[in-house]
C-alpha cells in the first residue's frame, strides 16, 4: 500500500519533470515549421538546422567557446585558491572562499548588473572577452566547491609520506595532489561548462548587443515567432548536460559530490 | 655524537602539553619502541623526529647534526604510517620507486632497486599491481619496502601493524625485527601493544602523559618496572601498598611480613607479578587470604585471592595449580627477589 | 609537510591571481554598482557621479512597492510548493537504491542547468493552444477543445516551481541522505505507519533543514527573471525583470542599481537567516 503510494508519487514528480521535455522532443521532430504536438510527421531536419543555418551555428559556436574558456578561467581562479586554503592555516583567507561563493548564491541579476556597470565604467562594454571573465566569476563557485571537497578528501598522511620520502611542496603537488584531485578538477570544469552554456542573464547584460549565445538567440527568436529549431536546441542542450553529468556519475561519486556541495553554503 | 638524540623536547598544542621535556638517546643500529596508551605523546614525539611537527622547545640531533628545524623532505627518512599511506594512484612498483624517482635516479636503477626490495618482502612480480588490490599484509610489506628504498638513516614506523589481524601481526613482528637486524638500521616504532614492543625492541620507551616513564631493555621493563604505571601497563601485576615497620618488617595486606627489601621508604607500593605469587597452606609466616574466584584458561590458571581487603591474582600452569576451591583460606608468599619496590 | 600559516612572502603567491580576479571582477563591480545607485541620471542614458537618495526614494513608490510585494509573495509561494513536494520526494529518493538515486541526480542536474530561456520556451509550448497539453485533454474528451493556458499567474508559478524543484531536491539531498535510517525504523517498531513515521520523526528531525531550504529556494526564485516575462502578464513581473528593464531598455542605471542593492540586502538578510538556521541545526 505504502509502496504503491510512494511509487505513484515518484511517478507524478517524474511526469511533471518530464512533460515539458517530452513536448520539446515532440515539437523538435515536426515535419513542418509549426509547433505541433503530438508531432505531425517525422523529421530530424530541425536538428540539422542548428548546424547548417548560419545564425544558429554561430550562436552554438559562440556558446561553446564562451563555456569552454570561462570554465577554464574559473578553474584557474579556483585551483590556487582551494590549494592555498587547504595547504595553509590562514583563516582570514576564507573571505576569498566567501567571495567565490557569493556571485552564485545571490540572485544572478545582481552579479549581472554589477558587471554591466563595471564594464560600462571601464569602457570595455560589449567586448566578447568580457563575457568570458563575467562567466568565470559568476561560475567560479562550482570548481571552488568541488576542489575544496577534493582537497579535503586527500588523506594528509599521503602528503606526509611523500614529504618523508624527500618530496618538497612543488613535487608533492605534481606527483601526489594533482593526480588525486583530477576527478574533482574535471567535474568542477564540467559543472561550470554546462551552466555557462545555458546561462542567459549575465551574458545578455554584458555582451547581449554584440554577441549572440544560444540562450540569447532563443530569447531573441521568441519575439519573432517560435520555430522547431528552438526545441531541437533545447533537446540538444539537455542531452549535452545529461551526457556530462552522466559521465561524472560514471567516473566519479556523484552522490558524494552533491552531498558535500550543499555543505559549502 | 652519533645516533639520534632528543634534548628537552616539548610540544604544546595550545594549552595542552603533548610531549613534556623528553630526553632520549638512540644509538645507531638500535631498535626502539615508543610504547604507551593512546594520547601519551608517542606519536607526536615520532612526528617531531620526522619533522612533521615542530617541537615547541628543545632540540633533535641526528648523527651529530641539529635537525630540529630541517624540513621533513630533507631528512632522508623512511617512515611507515599507521594508515600505510600508499599512493592509490600509483602501482606497487611506482610506490616503492617514489623516493628514487623524485631524486632523479635513472629508470634502470629504479627498476633494479624495486626488484631488490620486492624480493626482500617476498612480493617479486607484484610491481605492476594496483596497491588497492593487495591484502593487508601485502600492503604492509609494500609500505615497509617503500620507506627503505633510499636506505634511510632512520626508519620510523607509526603503529605499523595495527591494521593486521592478531596472527599476521605476530608473524610480521618477527619479520620486521629480523629485517632490521639484517639491515642494521636505526629503527623507531610507535605502538600501544606491549607484546609487539617486547618482541621487537632493543629498548622499550614507556610513555605516559607526554613523559618518558622508563626506557630500558624489555626484560628490565618487565622485571624492574620503574613505577606503578610501568608495572601496571606492561603485563599484569599486583600492586600492593605497604608501610614499613621497625626492624625491617613491613605491614601489607593486613599482615606483618619479614624479609622484603623495602629500602628506606616509610610507605610505598610493591609490584608482584601474578606468576611470582605463591599460594601455600595458611598459617606460619604466610599472609592469609580467601579464594574468591578461579579462572581456568586451559594454558594457565588464575586464582583470585582476597587478603587485607585487596584482591591478589596468582597465575600458575595447570600442572602446578593449587588445590583450592572458592571460599577456602590460603596462604600467600611473596619472594623478595621478585617483589619490586616502585618509585613514588 | 606541515600545515602552518604562510611564513614567507612567496607563500602568498598562489593567492595573488584568485584574489586579484575576485577583487577586480566581483568586489569592484559590486562597489561600482553601489556607487552608481547614488548617482544622478542624465538625459540620454548617461549618469554622473553624485550622492542622491532619489533612486531609493523613487523605489518606495506605490508601483515598485507592489512589484516588490509581488516578487516576495511569488518567491514564497514557489518556495513553499517546492519544499512541500521536495521533502517527501527527496526522502523517498534517499531511501532508494543507489543506481536509482544516481539516475535521478543526473536528470535533476540536467534540468537544473537547462537555460531559463529554454524552460520558459518549453512551458509556453506545453501550455500553448497549438502544441499544448490541452490537445491531449481534448483528445481524451476531458475538454471541448484545446486552449491557451498562458499568460497567467498559474503558468508563471508552475514553470518557476519546475525550475526550482531540482534545486530544492539537491539542497535537501545531503541532509536526508545522512538522516539516520534507524530513526524511522525505531518509530515503525513502536507502531507508527510509514507515513506517520515520516511526519512524526523525519519532518521534526529536519525542521531546521527545511527552514533553511525554504530560504535558499526563496532566494533562488527571487532571481527568476525570464519566466515571469515569458509566461506572465506585466503585472506578474518581478523585481529582477524590472531591474533588467531599467538597466537595458530604460537606460536608467542608477535606479536599476538602487533596486539591485535593495535586492542584495533582502537576499543577504535571508542568507544570514539560513546560516543561522543551519548553525542551530548543527548545534541541535
Amino acid at each position: 500500500m505504502t509502496t504503491i503510494l510512494s511509487r505513484l508519487f515518484f511517478f507524478a514528480v517524474a511526469l511533471f519533470m518530464a512533460l515539458p521535455l517530452i513536448v520539446m522532443v515532440g515539437v523538435s521532430i515536426n515535419e513542418k515549421q509549426t509547433l505541433a504536438f503530438p508531432p505531425q510527421g517525422f523529421s530530424l531536419s530541425w536538428y540539422g538546422e542548428i548546424f547548417t543555418d548560419d545564425g544558429w551555428r554561430n550562436a552554438l559556436f559562440a556558446s561553446l567557446t564562451l563555456a569552454a574558456l570561462s570554465a577554464a578561467l574559473a578553474l584557474l581562479v579556483a585551483l590556487p585558491l582551494a590549494w592555498f586554503l587547504w595547504r595553509r592555516v590562514a583563516p582570514w583567507a576564507n573571505i576569498f572562499q566567501l567571495l567565490g561563493v557569493a556571485p552564485f548564491t545571490l540572485p544572478p541579476v545582481i552579479t549581472a548588473l554589477g558587471l554591466l556597470t563595471f564594464w560600462a565604467t571601464t569602457g570595455f562594454y560589449g567586448q566578447p572577452w568580457t563575457a568570458v571573465v563575467s562567466h568565470a566569476i559568476f561560475f567560479v563557485t562550482l570548481p571552488l566547491v568541488t576542489l575544496s571537497l577534493g582537497f579535503s578528501a586527500i588523506d594528509r598522511s599521503l602528503v606526509e609520506a611523500a614529504a618523508t620520502m624527500g618530496a618538497g611542496d612543488r613535487v608533492i603537488f605534481r606527483t601526489v595532489v594533482l593526480p588525486l584531485i583530477l576527478p574533482y578538477l574535471v567535474s568542477g570544469y564540467a559543472f561550470a561548462f554546462v551552466l555557462s552554456l545555458n546561462e542567459y542573464i549575465v551574458a545578455y547584460m554584458t555582451v547581449g548587443f554584440t554577441m549572440e549565445t544560444l540562450p540569447i538567440k532563443i530569447f531573441n527568436a521568441l519575439r519573432y515567432g517560435y520555430t522547431p529549431t528552438m526545441a531541437s536546441v533545447t533537446v540538444l542542450f539537455l542531452a549535452i548536460a545529461a551526457l556530462v553529468f552522466g559521465l561524472i556519475a560514471r567516473f566519479g561519486d556523484l552522490p558524494k559530490l552533491l552531498g558535500a556541495m550543499a555543505d559549502e553554503r | 655524537m652519533s645516533g639520534l638524540i632528543l634534548s628537552n623536547v616539548t610540544k604544546q598544542f595550545g594549552t595542552f602539553t603533548a610531549v613534556d621535556d623528553v630526553n632520549l638517546s638512540v644509538p645507531d643500529g638500535t631498535f626502539v619502541c615508543l610504547l604507551g596508551p593512546s594520547g601519551c605523546g608517542k606519536t607526536t614525539l615520532m612526528r617531531m623526529i620526522a619533522g612533521l611537527d615542530l617541537p615547541s622547545t628543545g632540540s633533535i640531533t641526528l648523527g651529530g647534526e641539529d635537525i630540529t628545524e630541517v624540513p621533513t623532505h630533507k631528512r632522508n627518512l623512511g617512515m611507515v604510517f599507521q594508515s600505510l599511506a600508499l599512493f592509490p594512484h600509483l602501482t606497487v612498483g611506482e610506490n616503492i620507486a617514489y623516493a628514487l624517482r623524485i631524486r632523479g635516479v635513472d629508470k634502470a636503477d629504479q627498476k633494479k632497486r624495486v626488484d631488490e626490495l620486492l624480493a626482500m618482502i617476498h612480493l617479486s612480480g607484484f610491481s605492476d599491481r594496483s596497491v588497492n588490490k593487495l591484502s593487508g599484509g601485502q600492503r604492509q610489506r609494500v609500505a615497509i619496502a617503500r620507506a627503505l628504498a633510499i636506505s634511510p638513516k632512520l626508519f620510523l614506523l607509526d603503529e605499523p601493524l595495527s591494521a593486521l589481524d592478531a596472527k599476521l601481526r605476530e608473524a610480521m613482528q618477527v619479520e620486521l625485527r629480523q629485517l632490521q637486524q639484517r639491515l642494521g638500521i636505526t629503527t623507531i616504532v610507535v605502538t600501544h601493544d606491549q607484546r609487539e614492543a617486547m618482541t621487537m625492541a632493543d629498548t622499550v620507551v614507556v610513555m605516559n602523559g607526554g613523559q618518558i616513564r622508563q626506557a630500558a631493555a624489555p626484560v628490565d621493563i618487565y622485571r624492574r618496572p620503574a613505577d606503578s604505571f610501568v608495572a601496571d601497563f606492561i603485563g599484569s601485576t599486583n600492586l600492593i601498598p605497604f608501610a614499613a615497620e621497625a626492624s625491617g618488617r613491613a605491614t601489607l595486606l593486613g599482615a606483618s611480613v619479614d624479609g622484603l627489601q623495602l629500602g628506606t621508604a616509610k610507605t610505598g607500593t610493591i609490584s608482584v607479578r601474578p606468576e611470582d605469587v605463591q599460594l601455600t597452606a595458611p598459617g606460619g609466616e604466610a599472609i592469609t587470604g580467601t579464594v574468591t574466584f578461579i579462572r581456568d584458561l586451559g594454558g594457565t590458571v588464575e586464582t583470585f585471592v582476597e587478603a587485607g581487603g585487596q584482591q591478589i591474582v596468582a597465575v600458575s600452569s595447570p600442572r602446578d595449580r593449587p588445590v583450592v576451591t572458592v571460599g577456602q583460606a590460603v596462604g600467600i608468599r611473596l619472594d623478595p627477589e621478585t617483589s619490586v619496590v616502585l618509585a613514588k | 609537510m606541515r600545515r602552518e600559516p604562510p611564513q614567507r612572502l612567496a607563500d602568498y603567491g598562489p593567492l595573488v591571481f584568485p584574489a586579484g580576479m575576485l577583487i577586480v571582477f566581483f568586489v569592484i563591480p559590486f562597489a561600482t554598482m553601489i556607487a552608481v545607485s547614488f548617482f544622478e541620471r542624465q538625459q540620454g542614458g548617461f549618469y554622473q557621479p553624485a550622492f542622491v537618495w532619489e533612486n531609493y526614494a523613487r523605489f518606495i513608490s506605490l508601483f515598485f512597492g507592489k512589484v516588490l510585494g509581488f516578487s516576495l509573495v511569488l518567491a514564497m509561494a514557489v518556495a513553499a510548493a517546492c519544499v512541500a513536494i521536495g521533502v517527501p520526494f527527496t526522502y523517498l529518493l534517499s531511501r532508494s537504491v543507489r543506481n536509482v538515486q544516481i539516475l535521478w541526480l543526473v536528470a535533476l542536474l540536467s534540468i537544473l542547468s537547462l537555460s531559463e530561456v529554454m524552460i520558459g520556451f518549453a512551458w509556453s509550448t506545453l501550455l500553448s493552444r497549438t502544441a499544448g497539453i490541452t490537445n491531449l485533454f481534448a483528445y481524451l474528451g476531458l475538454m471541448a477543445g484545446p486552449q491557451a493556458l498562458t499568460p497567467s499567474f498559474g503558468a508563471v508559478m508552475t514553470a518557476m516551481t519546475y525550475q526550482a524543484l531540482p534545486y530544492t531536491v539537491l539542497v535537501l539531498y545531503p541532509a536526508l541522505v545522512r538522516l539516520d535510517p534507524t530513526l524511522t525504523e525505531a518509530a515503525r517498531t513502536l507502531g507508527a505507519s510509514p507515513i506517520r513515521a515520516f511526519f512524526t520523526v523525519v519532518v521534526p528531525a529536519l525542521r531546521n533543514t527545511i527552514v533553511a531550504t525554504l530560504i535558499m529556494v526563496f532566494i533562488f526564485a527571487l532571481g527568476s527573471y525570464l519566466l515571469p516575462q515569458l509566461l506572465g502578464r506585466p503585472q506578474h513581473w518581478t523585481l529582477s525583470v524590472l531591474i533588467t528593464d531599467q538597466a537595458i531598455y530604460q537606460s536608467n542605471m542608477p535606479f536599476a542599481a538602487a533596486m539591485a542593492v535593495f535586492l542584495v540586502l533582502v537576499s543577504l538578510a535571508l542568507v544570514g537567516l539560513a546560516v543561522y538556521a543551519g548553525r542551530r541545526r548543527e548545534a541541535a
